[in-house]
């Protein structure tokens, strides 16, 4: 498959892996390895002293895979800022995925306040990859701050409706200067495959492998999901149209 | 005296450094990062960095998370 580019680092994979949710952290090394990932994204949280577990990161090879954390759980731009910085602090490289959900019910994007966050985190060095509703307006101003990425979302996060709102990604990928990450929703293989096919250059997925029966297996699935919308993509789809088109001559034998 | 220790009261003794205090919880400050009165402190100034009554401290980590 052809490399995707994100602010001028290379990989060779197009799907990236949430580790949220897992039942274990053997099955979340399982889905990342089965997804052939390079990118993953982890939370930043409060150590809970008095139930200590084990670090997530001696989990993940940072030889193997991009550290990419989020914001999730800030409700505003100031938030964001401030974990983006915890982040940094905590020796990661200056990647983010910028992430503003005030709302608790459909954990959409706050397109105000993420705005306001990228355009200083930017400022301050980070590669910032804001998760967006599907508003093309909004992700060419993203762009115009300089952000690394755009990242609309299919459906709520969690949610595995797949993609809800193809017409908006679509212009989204049509304008983009940047890769467009198709990030949550995705329950399905053929979900990933959909956003490929529509000319998406990589999509982010955590629900669907952490609560499938077998988290590795379906990172296998997602990885040929995303492999097989990707080559289709490359390889130009055909054009859609009402009326039925033979494909076998209609002429030469019966008939007239 | 008296601290806000992520988000909650707890008594230290007067004058500890941020590092003991992690060392007392048997937290490994490579895999944290520690907030003082909203102020990140780089690792290398944990163990100079002296607590105050009614300071705040937050002691972050990674997760899972999507």
């Amino acid at each position: 498959m052809d490399k995707l580019i994100i602010a001028g680092r290379s990989f060779s994979s197009r799907l990236m892996v949430g580790t949220g949710k897992f039942s274990s952290n053997e099955t979340m090394v399982a889905a990342m390895e089965g997804s052939a990932s390079e990118i993953v994204t982890v939370a930043l949280r409060r150590v809970d002293v008095d139930n200590p577990d084990d670090s997530l990161l001696t989990h993940i090879d940072p030889k193997r895979y991009l550290l990419l954390p989020n914001t999730s759980g800030a409700r505003d731009a100031e938030e964001a800022i401030r974990l983006a910085r915890i982040a940094r602090a905590a020796g990661c490289e200056p990647w983010i995925k910028l992430e503003v959900t005030p709302d608790p019910y459909y954990l959409l994007p706050d397109p105000i306040e993420t705005l306001k966050a990228a355009e200083v985190l930017v400022k301050e060095g980070f590669i910032v990859l804001p998760y967006i509703n599907a508003d093309p307006v909004l992700a060419k101003h993203l762009q115009e701050v300089g952000t690394a990425t755009v990242m609309p979302l299919g459906s709520p996060i969690g949610t595995n409706k797949g993609v809800r709102n193809r017409d908006n990604i679509a212009i989204i990928i049509e304008q983009a200067i940047v890769p467009v990450v198709v990030d949550a929703g995705l329950g399905a293989p053929s979900h990933a495959a959909e956003a490929m096919e529509m000319g998406a250059d990589a999509v982010l997925v955590n629900t669907a492998l952490a609560v499938a029966r077998n988290p590795g297996a379906m990172g296998v699935a997602f990885k040929k999901g995303v492999e097989a919308g990707r080559e289709a993509y490359l390889a130009g789809l055909g054009k859609q149209q009402d009326k039925a088109e033979a494909s076998s001559p209609l002429t030469g034998f019966l008939g007239k | 005296m008296d601290i806000i220790f992520n988000g909650k009261p707890r008594e230290t003794q007067a004058s500890i450094t941020i590092q003991e205090l992690l060392d007392q919880m048997q937290l490994d400050c490579m895999q944290v990062v520690v907030e003082h009165n909203k102020n990140i402190i780089p690792r290398q100034r944990l163990a100079e960095t002296v607590m105050n009554d009614g300071d705040s401290l937050e002691v972050i980590h990674f997760v899972g998370g999507g």
